[in-house]
């Protein structure tokens, strides 16, 4: 075999770039959406529902109206249509019709000349209901109920859907298994919790047009959605994304308040803002859904894995938000990184009356993986063989396909287990650490940008970029992706910068604008740097292609014989030959002005074609293979995740200052729910909605972080990159949870794991008779 | 309508070095009157409820929480905003040791995290690690884990001759 080519290196692609847009944050001057202040602006408040589930008989709003600085109250029927960010699940309202499902649904929304007026007003309303029955458990929720949340449940049932997968022959598979495993985990719902409230301002103005500023993560669906129920066409409807302050998947559904607010200023002709306080934030949700699953692996003598049989229920709350897509999920994004020929499945999301659950950085993957990477270990234990030869004979190879056909292209996954191993010292220290402390393994996979765009009509690409350089030698890059403090501002403008050859100042990233920014679908499914990435490089060759063409001219060489150097066009090999970039510039626009250009992405198409095969498909996955070290207070069951060896396969870290920030982030919202973050429900009552009832890991239960970037280039990815912004969650969950019990001998399968569940585990364990590390 | 002018008591206060004479109603919270009257917008609003410390501010040097503090309590001291530790040109050495070390992601906590470490550093420049993480204690972020931020504090405490 030939030796590899080395990768090629770039200017700028590849090394630590710190955000352009940082000095604006560090100095409190970058805008977000509560910093807009429009003349003459009305405050909006929402009513929310006190009921988890009641039949709406009259609304009266009356008195409300009436009050001197109000100047509307709207409810549910003044604009009825059913919207929801999945086209197969419109089930939700701008503001409540005939039923409220859920305590903090909306009532009614009322603009007023200031916050204290519109909470008085909503005081004033009276509504009057038919309380029906709450359901909080998803279990009930799947036999027929006297009164369905929705009328779309299935038969009767309060399942807003059901997955039935089968790959292979399961039963015979277990039939000749050697040893098998059965997890059943339990998983309490946790939420994004972003530090900027969801935050909107709509401006209708005469001439027929709706301006909407708002904190989204998909400025794109909030687009389609605020025509669709308002009855504009999008035309005449521009939606400005501020800098958003985190999103996490919170703010990527379109959501009703967005579309209460302009219909507020629709109503009264006037500017609107609503700003959610910390409880609206909460209530509002569509965090990672409360689960419990059964699993169940087998795997012949030597350790190879040869089916998964796995039962998922999920508590949706109140919408189905990403519902159906979550449903897959659970199951499907089990089918990295290891091979496993036979696959069964079966799950089933529930309408619950409780806020809505939806995508959650990992969305889908979190879950099924923690009991999955529980039960590797526990069968690498059975079969005495360490859990990282287990993993390693078990991986995906590159280029391979699925069982359910996805299609697999880079996979760094064996690098990422040496790495992992080697940095870790892990051969001195699994099971050979002290009784209390720990090490484990944990591993994971993520789709790099969903195949599937939600919409499919009109047909377009994923993502187009465009640029316009003018003659101040400044490039205007112009693209609905949404920078959410992921970094993709800065990357959009460092691979143009890359490209056409330019300093990095010279590239301007252009608010997201839809009357500017040409169409992307938005940050969510971990799409952003692989697709838009690769539009914006193909908008940059275009660029760059005019100015080769303009430095031929001015230089009598062929376009094949030139090439693009820093701030200049030279000759291939003659470096002493070359044009300014300016010079090129100007040389270019003689005779149209100021250059254009354009790229797009659209991924290949994929996936078998059987119903539900577009699930989890993706042009390409990231890998990953984390080791944890956990030091446990077997008395007080305390514990503390001291470090972390993250081995991230993201293709090329196109930039990794923003690279290990994304797995420090995801290392923290991972923890955060393995050790204590939980939606604390009473009955259907959300009991904890603030950040100080609401625990994120502090500081100091931070871990150190050892970021091991080790992928390949990917053959599709821009520059060889794949995504970092989820895909680096999952693994940390189950490294810290087979860490605890190479501490403790206790397997938790049960998130979040308090302190009095370690002790609690430890005192079963104690009264079964096991003894752990010479304790008994 | 609530507004700094509607002729009720007024206060005096100094903001970011300007003495400042402003109609303030007793209820009035500083961080509605920073952001609402004054238009500092630079000091965030992330829960109004003192649990996510993106309102700090300085009150004679010392970090508090403006959603929690009335605006009268302020009479008489000198309250620093983000605005007020911003060089004319350019960024103090912790805000550009956020930038440079990845310590600003979403950006949306930054301004209370700089507030906090600048009065951290002013005090003690040598913090140690234990010393800044207990100091930042009150002021979350969901972004970056802390590391970064930490790793900036420290890294302009260590400059400081």
């Amino acid at each position: 075999m030939a030796a590899p080519e080395a990768p090629p290196t770039y200017r700028l692609i590849g090394t630590r770039i710190p955000y352009i847009e940082g000095p604006l944050k560090v100095t409190g001057r970058a805008e977000y959406t509560d910093d807009i202040k429009r003349p003459g602006q009305l405050i909006a408040r929402l009513l929310r529902s006190p009921w988890p589930h009641a039949r709406i008989r009259s609304i009266d709003v009356s008195a409300a109206r009436a009050m001197p600085g109000v100047a509307a109250v709207l409810t549910g029927e003044k604009y009825p249509t059913p919207f929801g960010v999945l086209p197969i699940t419109h089930d939700e309202t701008a503001i409540a019709v005939g039923k409220v499902r859920y305590i903090g649904d909306i009532v009614a929304a009322v603009a007023a000349v200031d916050e204290a007026t519109a909470d008085r007003a909503l005081q004033a309303i009276r509504v009057d209901v038919e309380v029906l029955p709450e359901y909080t458990d998803p279990k009930t929720g799947v036999e027929k109920v006297a009164e369905p949340i929705h009328a779309r449940g299935l038969n009767g049932t309060n399942i807003q859907k059901e997955v039935v997968q089968h790959f292979g022959d399961v039963d015979a598979a277990f039939a000749q298994a050697h040893a098998s495993v059965r997890v059943r985990g339990s998983y309490a719902g946790v939420t994004h919790a972003f530090t900027e409230p969801m935050a909107t301002i709509a401006e209708a103005t005469p001439d027929g047009r709706l301006t909407v500023w708002s904190a989204t993560q998909v400025p794109h669906y909030l687009h389609r959605a605020l025509s669709e129920v308002l009855g504009i066409p999008m035309h005449r409807i521009r939606v400005i994304k501020p800098e958003v302050g985190g999103g996490f998947g919170g703010k990527s559904d379109p959501l009703p308040h967005e579309i209460a607010c302009a219909a507020l200023s629709l109503e009264t002709g006037r500017p609107v803002k609503i700003l959610f306080d910390r409880e609206d934030v909460f209530v509002t949700n569509h965090g990672r859904h409360p689960t419990q699953n059964d699993v169940r692996i087998a795997v012949d003598a030597g350790g190879k894995i040869l089916a998964y049989d796995i039962e998922a229920l999920i508590d949706g709350g109140a919408w189905s938000s990403f519902g159906t897509v979550t449903t897959y999920y659970n199951g499907v994004l089990s089918m990295g990184p290891y091979r496993v020929p036979n696959f069964r499945y079966r799950g089933r999301r529930v309408y619950t009356t409780k806020p809505p659950s939806g995508a959650m950085r990992a969305h889908g993957g979190t879950n099924i993986r923690y009991s999955i990477e529980l039960g590797l270990d526990e069968l690498a234990e059975q079969l005495h063989l360490d859990p990282f030869d287990l993993r390693e004979r078990n991986a995906l190879p590159p280029h391979s396909t699925t069982v359910n056909q996805f299609r697999i292209t880079s996979t760094s996954f064996v690098k990422c287990l040496k790495a992992a191993r080697e940095r870790s010292g892990w051969d001195d220290k699994f099971r050979k650490l002290p009784y209390g402390r720990g090490v484990g393994l944990g591993c994971g996979f993520y789709i790099s940008g969903s195949n599937s765009p939600i919409h499919f009509t009109p047909k377009m690409p994923q993502c187009t970029v465009h640029l316009k350089a003018d003659m101040d030698g400044g490039i205007a890059v112009h693209c609905m992706q949404a920078d959410i403090g992921q970094g993709s501002n800065t990357l959009l403008a460092v691979i143009v910068a890359e490209v056409v050859g330019v300093d990095l100042d010279r590239v301007h990233v252009v608010r997201v604008d839809s009357d500017v920014s040409p169409v992307d679908i938005g940050s969510y499914s971990s799409r952003v740097t692989f697709m838009m990435g690769n539009a914006a490089r193909r908008a940059g060759e275009s660029l760059r292609d005019q100015l080769l063409a303009a430095a031929a001219r001015v230089t009598g060489y062929p376009p094949e014989k030139l090439v693009v150097g820093h701030e200049k066009i030279e000759v291939r090999h003659r470096p002493d030959i070359s044009i300014s970039y300016i010079d090129a510039l100007h040389a270019a626009m003689e005779r149209s002005g100021a250059l254009l250009a354009s790229g797009a992405y659209t991924s290949p198409p994929m996936g078998g074609d059987f119903k539900g095969a577009r699930a989890g498909t993706a042009p390409a996955y990231s890998f990953a293979a984390y080791v944890a070290e956990v030091d446990v207070d077997v008395e007080t069951g305390i514990y503390k995740v001291e470090k972390v060896w993250a081995a991230f396969d993201c293709g090329r870290a196109l930039n990794r200052l923003a690279v290990e920030g994304q797995i420090e982030g995801s290392i923290h919202m991972g923890l955060g729910q393995l050790m204590g973050e939980t939606m604390n429900y009473r009955g259907s009552r959300l009991m904890n909605p603030s950040l100080l009832e609401y625990k994120i890991p502090t500081p100091q239960q931070m871990p150190q972080v050892e970021c091991l970037l080790v992928g390949d280039d990917d053959p599709e990815g821009p520059f060889g990159g794949k995504e970092a912004g989820e895909g680096p969650l999952i693994a940390t969950l189950p490294a810290a949870g087979n860490a605890l019990y190479d501490a403790v001998g206790v397997r938790f399968h049960e998130l979040p794991i308090t302190p009095e569940k370690v002790v609690r585990g430890i005192e079963l364990r104690q009264q079964s008779g096991k003894s752990w590390k010479g304790v008994s | 309508m609530d507004s700094p002018m509607s002729g009720r008591a007024s206060i005096r206060l100094t903001i970011n070095g300007t003495a400042m004479e402003l109609g303030c109603p007793p209820e009035r919270i500083l961080l509605d009157l920073l952001r609402e009257d004054l238009n500092l917008t630079g000091t965030k609003r992330g829960c109004d409820l003192g649990t996510c410390g993106c309102c700090t501010v300085l009150l004679d040097g010392r970090p508090v929480l403006s959603c929690l503090t009335l605006a009268r309590l302020a009479i008489g001291h000198d309250v620093t905003t983000i605005e007020g530790v911003t060089p004319a040109t350019g960024l103090s050495p912790l805000q550009k040791a956020f930038v440079e070390h990845g310590a600003t992601q979403c950006g949306f906590c930054t301004p209370g995290f700089i507030m906090t470490g600048t009065a951290l550093l002013r005090d003690h420049p040598d913090a140690s690690r234990e010393e800044i993480e207990r100091a930042i204690s009150g002021n979350l972020c969901r972004c970056t884990g802390y590391l970064k931020i930490v790793e900036a504090i420290q890294a302009v405490g260590k400059e400081t001759p």
